[in-house]
């Protein structure tokens, strides 16, 4: 059944699902219940599956964690929802130290079926704290997956992907999409398993590699590039950990350069990992270095500023720029 | 305003004395059979000399560390006999006595901290989670668990241990709110052996660790945490309290480390010998052998034959240990994930290419 739906409605009806499917699916976080959430992703599934299954828990995130975990070897299947993104840290410790190295720990034996959705990123003019991009800290710790949609689409699919894997995962929801639309068929299944990038444009020049928020300005940058002539392959990543660079490369060995982007400080960020394995697999195929678009080594700045923090058309092409005059 | 008095170190819940007399408790009865008390004494010799061999085996070279637990033996056999099938307990890293209780073999432990393993049991297989290192982590864990029990309609309850250093974490103090707005089934057992390494109890509480429970909403209780009987009788009340849904419970098991921290630890720079003397003659194990003898509910066979016991298990440790193989680099990558993980699995191979080049030059 095809419905136009917001990234919000498509992951809400992805949740849905997750919790039809499976009477051990439950989920937890602050004001996710009758007020269905801040930003209202899980709006009307308490009144739908009751207070048992979808929890207000007390504002306490290493606890949401550390219960998830407990539930977890309980046989259940928790989805947390972390309000924002720098409410995260709290419970870093939970999800470092606990979440991602109990699997390992027990030999294989305890299985943790743990989905962390984060709403992540900025462009919405919020106040500090509630613009961040901490992909890199999670996709840096073995034991976690790290995905992100980029569309509501991919995002009904996603979410469900991520609850009914058997291992943790952070399932990063960029903020400022939320309100983007797509026609979804929520009865078709899933294009492509939870793990798989996505080439998302087609082009000749120059491979663009983004993910989450950035996609979309990824796409409207080459859409822009065409009037000049230049013809911009987009890469969505989808997943962040485990990395699809396969796709990536692939692409790399066909237009010879490749520029990254995404919102989160560029210093040891994805891009990194993405230059490294680009120069590693495509060294003689490359016509210029890899190049990186994204935020500053700055905190995220007051909103007035963000929009000059935040990669935007004009820098993307920039870099697209550098890359075809090396 | 005025901060409520001083409560008496010796105001506990106290069933037998340091000098072997039984005393009643109005609060806590406990109507217990002979075999059973020939049986947790049984059990406090055991776990003691498997304390004893892990620490000659980690001076031995053996282990890489150990974390005695010397001076709690009452309190952790108390409560670990106080759990039932289906329970679930939440340790730290020093529950080798509660471990003994859910029958998880001490080799298991010591290869922990042999380190051939990170844990490697199934909690599901004992009631009896893996040992938790970083304090604190494992009580909101324990509440999940509880919740999980409550949504289940089971008939059990978790037990989660951790100490007086730990009741400082914000973990633990967000776990009670949770325990208490959830009324989750879990009662939390803290170990106060009065030493976080070498911050004596002072430097993380002003008010008796017990008395915080009210804050919380739910009762707490303190027990002589070196009388057996005192933290069996008041264990079983509060987990069977949590079964029948009346929610959680904190026990202060009031104890001494009579150890160091752990084999790396070296208390002779943070605290006196008298005080440790003091608590000598406050041992758990003496005071039932005490009672047993002066009740006549044993012979001088039986203390030999516990003995005996006692010498066969630690040999059994000493060899097992030895034989302890190292594990293979395959388990490295083996279980990182549940599912394929495309990095890990080319990592893994990458590897086993790389050794099994220095193999081909050798040959």
């Amino acid at each position: 059944m095809t419905q136009t739906l917001t990234m919000v409605r498509a992951i809400n009806a992805g949740l849905r699902c997750a919790l039809e499917s499976d009477p051990k699916t439950m989920l937890m976080g602050e004001d996710i219940g009758r007020l269905g959430g801040v930003f209202r992703v899980t709006d009307g599934l308490q009144k739908d599956f009751g207070e048992q299954r979808v929890i207000d828990t007390p504002l306490a995130e290493s606890s949401i964690l550390g219960a998830a975990i407990g539930l977890a070897m309980r046989g259940y299947r928790p989805v947390v929802e972390i309000q924002f993104d720098g409410f995260v840290y709290v419970a870093f410790d939970q999800i470092v130290s606990q979440l991602a190295k109990m699997h390992a720990r027990s030999a294989g034996q305890v299985k943790m079926p743990v989905t962390v959705r984060l709403p992540f990123g900025g462009g919405i003019g919020a106040v500090e704290h509630h613009s961040e991009s901490p992909e890199a800290y999670f996709a840096h710790t073995a034991g976690l997956r790290v995905v992100t949609p980029s569309n509501p689409v991919d995002a009904f699919h996603l979410v469900q992907q991520a609850v009914a894997s058997d291992d943790p995962v952070i399932f990063l929801e960029p903020k400022r999409r939320y309100w983007d639309k797509a026609e979804v068929d929520t009865a078709a299944a899933p294009a492509l398993p939870m793990g798989a990038a996505r080439v998302v444009r087609s082009g000749t020049d120059v491979t663009l590699v983004s993910y989450g928020p950035m996609v979309r300005t990824c796409l409207e940058a080459a859409a822009a590039a065409e009037g000049d002539g230049t013809s911009i392959e987009v890469v969505d990543l989808r997943s962040l950990s485990p990395l699809d660079t396969d796709t990536v490369t692939a692409s790399v060995r066909r237009t010879g350069r490749c520029v990254v982007a995404h919102e989160s400080t560029v210093f040891l960020g994805l891009a990194a990992e993405i230059a490294s394995a680009v120069a590693e697999e495509c060294f003689f195929e490359l016509e210029s270095p890899v190049l990186r678009v994204g935020g500053f080594h700055t905190p995220y700045p007051p909103s007035r500023l963000e929009r000059h923090y935040l990669p935007d058309l004009d820098r993307v092409l920039d870099a697209v720029d550098r890359s075809l005059a090396y | 305003m005025a901060i409520p008095a001083h409560t008496p170190d010796d105001t506990f819940v106290q069933l037998l004395t340091p000098e072997g007399e039984r005393v009643e408790n109005a609060d806590f009865p406990l109507d217990i059979p002979d075999d059973e008390l020939r049986s947790l004494y049984r059990d406090l010799v055991l776990v003691r000399r498997i304390d004893a061999e892990a620490t000659a085996l980690q001076r031995q070279g053996e282990l890489g560390l150990w974390a005695q637990l010397l001076g709690q033996e009452a309190a952790q056999v108390g409560a670990g006999r106080a759990l039932i099938s289906g329970d679930m307990a939440f340790p730290t890293y020093r529950e080798h006595g509660v471990a003994w209780c859910r029958d998880v073999d001490p080799l298991r432990l010591l290869g922990l901290f042999r380190g051939t393993t990170n844990g490697g049991w199934n909690p599901a297989d004992h009631g009896f989670a893996l040992y938790a290192i970083v304090t604190g982590d494992q009580c909101p864990q324990a509440v999940g668990y509880a919740m999980g029990l409550q949504h289940d309609a089971a008939e059990n309850a978790a037990m989660v241990f951790f100490g007086d250093g730990a009741s400082s974490q914000g973990d633990v103090n967000e776990s009670f709110i949770w325990a208490s707005v959830f009324n989750a089934p879990v009662v939390f057992f803290c170990q106060n052996n009065q030493w976080a390494i070498s911050e004596p109890l002072e430097r993380q509480t002003r008010i008796p660790l017990f008395q915080r429970a009210w804050g919380f909403g739910f009762p707490g209780v303190r027990v002589d945490g070196n009388d057996v009987l005192a933290c069996l009788a008041v264990s079983r009340q509060m987990m069977q309290r949590a079964r029948d849904g009346a929610g959680p419970a904190l026990i202060e098991a009031f104890t001494y480390r009579m150890g160091a921290h752990t084999t790396s630890d070296d208390p002779t720079r943070y605290r006196l010998d008298t005080d440790v003397e003091a608590w000598r003659l406050r041992d758990p194990l003496e005071r039932v052998r005490s009672f047993l003898h002066k009740q006549q509910l044993v012979d001088d066979g039986f203390f030999a034959e516990l003995d005996n016991e006692a010498e066969l298990l630690a040999q059994r440790l000493r060899d097992g240990v030895r034989a302890l193989p190292d594990p293979s680099t395959e388990e490295m990558f083996a279980h990182a994930y549940a599912e394929p993980h495309a990095l890990v699995e080319r990592q893994r191979d990458e590897y086993a290419q790389y050794l099994a080049d220095f193999v081909a030059e050798d040959a």
